[in-house]
């Protein structure tokens, strides 16, 4: 499989439907990826806890282990830090693993593994070691799940030289994004989120990458720039909506990519409004919202004419009740008080 | 007269070709660590160096059996794993001086040792942290439907990490084809291994997870040999890992060149016991009483080896350094 070959598409789909283009389910759009990587290329391979059972990691890779292989698509003992290892050892001896995590809080119980390792090996050698493998974990969100099962740590792993790190919020990109990662050639971390497994959208069939460190604006508009992240991207659309009744228009961009970064999309698009709200779904300090805040009033401070806003989740673990939940989740009022008050309302 | 080693039973079907050439092994070891550690004094290689000097036979023991596509992983005090898998010298000796043409480009230092052409895929100083990626290395194998093998060298206190459980588990679950080569020296930097474990018997400690476990005099090559080499044939044809737990002593303090009793956490006494000990001379004495090797050979081997190990520190002081402005290279592929 000559990943060189593989056609990327600057996507200017929306969340709008309708384009021409099938519609599937984002879960859908995952195992499409999934089936191609593993169909094309010998050398990947995708593991996890429960991918080969009934529930398929979220429908997404169920029965593949069937129509692949059991030595190709399999369950793991949860052992996350030898697993993680395993990955990178795979990966320096030729192979493309996908470990498949149910959370990205057990991330953390591999913590020495990506950080210590898989981010760094590449460097160590000075080049001569890249270690081509993808972690993929889908963060959760609501019924009580609580401060363990909830947790949305792209604000660490993007503190991480070595670690790429893409959070898909579209269908589309979903599948893109995946493909890009496995034929990257280094450690990515693909950050997902379970509210947008509701979602369907317009999915290309076939084979494609979105290009890793490019960005998208979801929807035009001349008065805010709002950097969403991840399930942000969807509230931030309601919030354009709403909004838009009020004579002001923002502009949602969603990067894709958070490492590295599409610096320049951000910068440009705040060149032209001024005002900047950037909307993550993590905890607000040293998040990632705070690091693209940063960089703009760094490289673009006298494009801003307002000072930036963050939003992000409340800096508490996350509570199981949910009167408790609607105070520490940022929504689309986030966004719409935000850039209310960045017009003068 | 007894001997503190007795090689007889297991050097007993060892040809002598191979008994001289795990010699010459383990010779070019200790003459390359005695030589880093002179000139360590030196200040000139700016890295932490973790001599094995003492724990040749390990090296020599178990690599005596790899093929060039085997893989190795190693730690923090890899240099004998590194030069008895056939990791270049030159290069070895130039990342220590930090140098562009060090094994890691000058980016790794000491601790992080690679030669990808002898299939060295890298090192890790974090204690059990190649572990499990050397069980990964494995599992690729076995995807690959090669019958490499890989080997991955670890200390008694790596054992004491959780990982180190997890990838036997996981390499039992998979009958992979990887042995894990514990060089227990019984120190981690000043702690003994009684502050450290409940008991003693390392090669005991994953019973539970069937994996065959082997206690192993580690300052004996020929016994080292003939273990690893039936862990590794074993490996190679489909029969799973093994566990080697080989007992021995580095002669040097956790790091540098000096031995640790000035430091206070080891007595002059147990340093001078293990010197009678010593896996080289043992072995030296031992081929010449059985004339498999003669004064003549060893000033040959020697003289070999100390122009070698002079070559690549020449090579090294007179290699260009990295440029500042290149601190950002090799981050990504």
């Amino acid at each position: 499989m000559d990943w060189s070959k593989t056609l990327l598409h600057e996507h200017e789909l929306s969340h709008e439907q309708g384009s021409g283009t099938r519609v599937i389910s984002h879960g859908a759009a995952v195992r499409e990826a999934l089936e191609l990587a593993l169909s094309r290329d010998n050398r990947v391979f995708v593991m996890g806890q429960g991918v080969d059972d009934p529930l398929g990691m979220f429908g997404i890779t169920a029965d593949l282990h069937k129509k692949y292989g059991s030595d190709r698509v399999f369950d793991t003992p949860l052992s996350e830090a030898a697993l993680t290892g395993v990955s990178i050892g795979a990966a320096l001896a030729g192979m493309r693993p996908v470990y498949m995590h149910n959370r990205p809080d057990f991330l953390y119980c591999a913590m020495d593994q990506i950080v210590n390792h898989a981010s760094k090996w590449c460097y160590m050698f000075g080049g001569h070691a890249p270690v081509p493998m993808v972690m993929w974990a889908a963060i959760g969100r609501g019924w009580g799940g609580a401060a363990q099962h909830t947790q949305a740590p792209h604000g660490m792993f993007m503190h991480v030289p070595g670690l790429r790190l893409v959070m898909p919020s579209s269908p589309s990109d979903a599948k893109g994004l995946l493909i890009a990662s496995i034929s990257d050639g280094n450690p990515v971390l693909i950050i997902e989120h379970r509210w947008l497994f509701k979602q369907t959208g317009p999915v290309p069939e076939g084979l494609y990458a979105v290009p890793l460190g490019k960005g998208i604006i979801r929807r035009s508009g001349k008065d805010v720039t709002v950097v969403a992240i991840s399930q942000m991207v969807p509230e931030a659309l309601r919030a354009a909506e709403q909004l838009q009744t009020s004579g002001i228009e923002i502009e949602v961009i969603d990067p894709r990519t958070l490492r590295p970064l599409d610096e320049d999309l951000i910068l440009e698009s705040v060149g032209r409004t001024g005002r900047l709200v950037v909307a993550d779904v993590g905890w607000k300090t040293a998040g990632a919202g705070a690091e693209i805040a940063a960089m703009v009033a760094e490289k673009g401070f006298e494009l801003l004419k307002a000072p930036v806003g963050r939003i992000g989740s409340a800096d508490v673990p996350t509570p199981a009740g949910y009167t408790l939940e609607a105070g520490f989740y940022p929504s689309k009022d986030d966004v719409v008080r935000h850039c209310q008050k960045l017009m003068g309302g | 007269m007894t001997r503190p080693i007795s090689f007889d039973k297991c050097a007993a079907g060892i040809p002598p070709s191979t008994l001289r050439s795990l010699y010459q092994t383990m010779l070019r070891i200790r003459r390359v660590e005695v030589r880093i550690g002179e000139r360590y004094k030196e200040d000139e290689m700016h890295t932490p160096i973790h001599l094995c000097i003492g724990q040749e036979a390990i090296s020599a023991g178990v690599c005596a059996h790899l093929r060039r596509d085997d893989y190795l992983f190693s730690n923090h005090r890899g240099h004998g794993h590194y030069l008895a898998k056939g990791g270049g010298l030159k290069e070895m000796i130039a990342e220590l001086y930090n140098r562009e043409t060090g094994c890691s480009r000058g980016r790794g230092g000491s601790m992080h040792l690679i030669d990808t052409s002898v299939s060295i895929p890298g090192t890790s100083s974090i204690v059990a942290g190649s572990v499990p990626i050397g069980t990964g290395a494995a599992l690729a194998a076995v995807m690959q439907k090669t019958d490499k093998v890989s080997v991955v060298f670890l200390g008694d206190a790596a054992t004491e990490e959780g990982v180190v459980q997890e990838s036997i588990a996981f390499a039992m679950l998979k009958k992979l084809p990887v042995i894990y080569v514990c060089e227990n020296n019984s120190y981690a930097v000043c702690s003994p291994l009684s502050n450290r474990q409940a008991t003693n018997d390392i090669y005991r400690r994953f019973e539970g997870l069937s994996v065959s476990g082997h206690l192993v005099d580690g300052n004996n090559v020929t016994e080292v040999y003939c273990v690893a080499k039936e862990a590794i044939e074993k490996a190679r044809s489909g029969g799973g890992p093994s566990f080697m737990e080989c007992r021995t002593y580095r002669m040097t303090d956790h790091h540098g060149g000096t031995s640790g009793v000035e430091v206070g956490y080891r007595t002059q006494a147990e340093v001078d016991e293990w010197a009678g000990k010593c896996p080289v001379s043992n072995f030296e004495r031992f081929l010449v009483e059985r004339s498999i090797l003669s004064a003549g050979d060893i000033a040959e081997y020697k003289s070999v080896i100390d122009r070698e190990v002079a070559e690549a520190f020449e090579f090294a002081r007179s290699s260009p350094l990295p440029d500042a402005n290149d601190v950002g290279k090799y981050l990504y592929a």
